[in-house]
C-alpha cells in the first residue's frame, strides 16, 4: 500500500481567480520553493466548484483535492466562499463513505497577499497525502 | 437720543448705556476687576468709580452699572475719582497683597503697599464673577456667596463636592485674580500635553491649515449643549453664522467611481516602553515634534522642553515598530527622510547637538541623498545601531538629570550611553484603525503589511480588485507626500479614463429556457441580484449586464441548467482530465 519513497501524489486544486488563485501567483513570482504536486484549475469563484468537479478529479486518478478561496467575509463575489463551505462539509462525509480519507479533500482560505501561506498549505497537504499513499480509485472499483 | 457729557465731550446714546460703556466708545479706559461685558455688572471692587453730576448734585459711583441719563456730566479723571479709586485699590491690596492683577491696579493709583491688613489674605476679591458667570452663562449655579461679613466667601452648598458643577472651567477663565484653578485630581502624568491639543475653547478651528477654514463647536465640550445656557459664539458673532440646531446628516450620493484615500494611522510608541514614551517627559513622537517646530504650533514654533528651556542634547530615533519582527516588519519610508528635516530645524533653531540613531539611511527620492549629506556637512551625529532603551537611570555626575539612550555603535562597535534632554521617535506609520472597516464597506483586500491592496503592484498601482473604486495616498502604503500627490493624480486619471463605455463580463452565466424547471435556486444563490423569474413562461433568466460570473448559479443548478461562457462543466472537466491523464 504505502511506497512512500517513490510516490509523488497528485493533488488537483480548484484556485478562485481573485484570491487565492493570486495567492498562488504571488507564492511564484516570490519564488517560494513547495513541491510541485499541486495543479490549479482556475475558477472565477470558490463558489462555482461543483462536487461533481471532486467526484470527477478522484474518479480520474486525483490523489487528493483541495478547494481554495477568499477568506470568509473578502469573497469577491460577497458570499461565494460560504457557499463552498456547506459543500465541502458534506461533500466530504459523503467521500468518507467511499473510503476516501479527510487529509485528502481540503478546503482552504488563502488571500492575494498570502503567498507563503499557499506554500505552506500545499507542502503540508502533499506531505499528508504522500504518507497516506496512492489513492488508486480506479482499481478499488474495478473499473 | 440720550445726551451727556464725559471728561467735556458730549455724547448721545439711543438706547440705555452704561457709562463704563460710553466712555469706552470715546476711548477713555477705566479700569475694572470685577466687570465683564457678557455678564450682568455688580459693582462689587468699586475700582471703576467716576465722579456723576445730574440736576445739580454729584456723587461717586460705578461707572459699569450707573446708566447715561440726559444732562449728566460724568468726570472719569478727576481728583475726587483719583483719591476713590486710590482707597479702593488700598483695601483690595489688603485683601489680596499677592495678586499681581490687584497690584498692578494699585500701581496705577501710587499704591505700593497697604496700611490695611488681613487675616485672611487670599486672591478671592469677592467680585462675584464666578458666580454670576456660572448662573449666567454655563446655566447650573453651581456656585454662590456663602456668609456674610468677614466671613462671606465663594462655595458650594455646604461646602461639599458640587454634583451641580460640569467642570467646564469658566469660573476659573473669568476670575480676575487667579483666585480660581483648575486641578486634575487623578494625578496623571501629562508628557507635552500642550504639544497634542494645546489650550482649546469648545467651539474653534482645528488647525491653522483645516479645509475648511471655519470654527466647529465640539459638542462634548460646549456648555450650551451641556446646559442650554452660554451662547456666548452667538453673541460675539457679527455673521449671525452660528447654528446649534446643526445634526450630522448622512447623505446619499450616487457615484460612478469612488477614490480611497483615508491615510494612516501612526504606531502607539508607548507599545515599546523601552523607549520611555509617556513615562519620561521630553519623550516625544514625530508629529508632536512637528507640532513643536511649526510656527502656529503650541510654543510658536520654538523648540522648548517641558520646562520651557531649549534642548542642549536631542536623540532622533529611526525605526520605532518599522523593520521589526515583532510589530511591523516594513520600513515605513518616510521616517529617515523626516528625521533629517527636523535633524536641520534642531540645526537651525538652536544650538543642540544631534544624534541620529538609524539602521540603514533610505534616501531614495530626488534630491534626497544629497540633503543627507548636508546633515553631515551641519554636525549630525549619525549613529548606526538600534537604540536597546531610554532611561533617567543616570550612572555618571554628566548623565543626571538627563535622558540617556542606550545603543549599540555598529560602526565602532562598541555599545554607548548617550545624555541627552529630549527623544524624538520615529514610529512607524500604520494602517488606520478603520482600515479593515473601509475595506469591508468597499469589498477591498488587505496586503500582507495590512494596507489596502492594490490590484497589481506595476501594472494597476491605483486600482482595486472592485471596479470603479481608486486607490491614493498612505491607505495604500507608507509613503511621502510627492508620492502621495502622484498617486493621486494618478487615481483621478485612472476615473477619468473611465469614459461612458460600460464593460461586462465576457464569463457570464446563461439559462437553458428550454431546460429550466424553475426551481429558483439559482436566483436564491445569486448575490447581484442577476437573476429574475419569468411568471409567463415559468424559467428563470440571467441579466448579463449585471452577471459578474462568478458561477454560483451553474454550481447550484440541480438541473445543469445554468451554464457559465468560459467555465462550462465540460471545460472543467477536460481541464481535470488533461491533469490526471497517464
Amino acid at each position: 500500500m504505502n511506497d512512500n519513497n517513490d510516490f509523488s501524489p497528485k493533488i488537483v486544486g480548484f484556485l478562485c481567480r481573485w484570491c487565492s488563485y493570486q495567492g498562488a501567483d504571488l507564492a511564484g513570482t516570490s519564488r517560494i520553493e513547495y513541491p510541485p504536486n499541486l495543479i490549479p484549475i482556475r475558477v472565477m469563484c470558490s463558489g462555482r466548484v461543483d462536487p461533481v468537479f471532486v467526484m470527477k478529479a478522484f474518479s480520474e486518478g486525483a490523489d487528493g483535492v483541495m478547494i481554495f478561496g477568499c477568506h470568509p467575509g473578502d469573497c469577491h463575489y460577497k458570499e461565494g466562499n460560504y457557499k463552498a463551505i456547506r459543500r465541502f462539509h458534506l461533500l466530504k462525509k459523503m467521500l468518507n463513505q467511499f473510503g476516501i480519507e479527510d487529509e485528502r479533500f481540503r478546503l482552504e482560505w488563502v488571500s492575494a497577499a498570502e503567498g507563503d501561506l499557499f506554500a505552506e498549505i500545499v507542502k503540508d497537504a502533499s506531505e499528508k497525502i504522500k504518507s497516506l499513499g496512492p489513492l488508486n480509485w480506479k482499481e478499488r472499483v474495478g473499473v | 437720543m440720550i445726551t451727556a457729557t464725559i471728561d467735556g465731550q458730549k455724547v448721545s446714546f439711543k438706547e440705555k448705556t452704561t457709562i463704563l460703556k460710553a466712555a469706552k466708545n470715546l476711548g477713555i479706559e477705566i479700569p475694572t476687576l470685577c466687570y465683564n461685558e457678557v455678564i450682568k455688572p455688580y459693582s462689587a471692587c468699586r475700582i471703576c468709580v467716576v465722579e456723576v453730576s445730574l440736576n445739580g448734585r454729584t456723587k461717586i459711583a460705578a461707572s459699569c452699572s450707573t446708566e447715561i441719563e440726559e444732562g449728566m456730566t460724568i468726570k472719569t479723571d478727576s481728583l475726587r475719582v483719583m483719591n476713590a479709586r486710590k482707597i479702593v485699590a488700598e483695601l483690595l491690596l489688603g485683601r489680596a497683597p499677592d495678586s499681581p492683577q490687584v497690584k498692578e491696579i494699585a500701581l496705577l493709583y501710587g499704591v505700593k503697599e497697604s496700611r490695611f491688613k488681613s487675616d485672611t489674605p487670599q486672591k478671592c476679591i469677592l467680585c462675584g464673577l464666578c458666580v454670576r458667570a456660572c448662573d449666567e452663562i454655563v446655566g447650573v449655579s453651581a456656585i454662590s456667596f456663602i456668609n456674610r461679613g468677614p466671613e462671606r466667601e465663594v462655595a458650594t452648598p455646604f461646602k461639599e463636592i458640587s454634583s451641580t458643577c460640569i467642570q467646564c472651567g469658566t469660573c476659573a477663565y473669568v476670575c480676575p485674580t487667579g483666585s480660581i484653578t483648575i486641578e486634575d485630581v487623578l494625578n496623571r502624568k501629562v508628557i507635552h500635553s500642550e504639544m497634542t491639543l494645546g489650550p482649546t475653547t469648545a467651539i474653534r478651528v482645528p488647525s491653522l491649515q483645516s479645509t475648511p477654514n471655519v470654527p466647529y463647536i465640539d459638542t462634548d465640550a460646549c456648555i450650551h449643549f451641556k446646559t442650554g445656557n452660554c451662547e456666548i459664539c452667538k453673541v460675539y458673532c457679527e455673521r449671525e453664522a452660528i447654528n446649534y440646531d446643526m445634526k450630522e446628516e448622512i447623505v446619499d450620493v450616487d457615484v460612478g467611481s469612488i477614490v480611497i484615500s483615508t491615510g494612516y494611522d501612526l504606531f502607539d510608541s508607548s507599545k515599546l516602553p523601552q523607549f520611555g514614551y509617556g513615562r519620561y517627559p521630553n519623550v516625544v513622537d514625530s508629529i508632536q515634534f512637528e507640532k513643536l517646530c511649526h510656527a502656529s504650533g503650541p510654543t510658536g514654533g520654538k523648540i522648548l522642553l517641558e520646562n520651557g528651556k531649549p534642548p542642549e542634547r536631542i536623540a532622533i530615533v529611526h525605526c520605532v515598530g518599522s523593520r521589526d519582527e515583532k510589530y511591523k516588519k516594513y520600513c515605513s519610508r518616510v521616517c529617515c527622510m523626516y528625521a533629517m528635516k527636523f535633524a536641520h530645524l534642531v540645526h537651525e533653531k538652536t544650538d543642540a547637538e544631534i544624534f541620529e540613531f538609524y539602521i540603514d539611511m533610505r534616501a531614495f527620492g530626488k534630491g534626497f541623498e544629497e540633503f543627507y549629506h548636508r546633515m553631515l556637512e551641519e554636525g549630525v551625529n549619525f549613529i548606526r545601531g538600534k537604540v536597546a532603551e531610554v532611561t533617567d537611570g543616570a550612572v555618571t555626575k554628566a548623565e543626571e538629570g538627563k535622558l540617556i539612550v542606550r545603543c549599540e555603535d555598529t560602526l565602532i562597535g562598541r555599545v554607548r550611553r548617550i545624555p541627552v534632554d529630549m527623544v524624538v521617535l520615529c514610529p512607524a506609520m500604520i494602517p488606520r484603525k478603520d482600515a479593515e472597516e473601509v475595506m469591508k464597506i468597499f469589498g477591498l483586500t488587505k496586503s500582507a503589511d495590512g494596507f489596502i491592496r492594490e490590484q497589481h503592484p506595476k501594472l494597476a498601482p491605483v486600482s482595486t480588485d472592485s471596479d470603479g473604486i481608486f486607490l491614493a495616498g498612505a491607505c495604500q502604503g507608507p509613503k511621502d507626500i510627492p508620492d502621495s500627490v502622484t498617486q493621486g493624480a494618478g487615481a483621478a486619471g485612472a476615473v477619468l479614463s473611465l469614459g461612458k463605455v460600460f464593460a461586462m463580463e465576457p464569463i457570464y452565466s446563461f439559462i437553458d429556457e428550454e431546460l429550466c424547471a424553475g426551481c429558483k435556486i439559482c436566483i436564491s444563490v445569486c448575490p447581484y441580484d442577476a437573476i429574475s423569474y419569468d411568471d409567463e413562461k415559468h424559467i428563470s433568466r440571467v441579466d448579463e449586464m449585471m452577471c459578474k460570473g462568478c458561477g454560483s448559479c451553474v454550481a447550484a443548478c440541480p438541473g445543469g441548467v445554468a451554464v457559465q461562457k468560459g467555465f462550462r462543466d465540460e471545460q472543467i472537466f477536460s481541464e481535470i482530465e488533461g491533469i490526471l491523464f497517464a
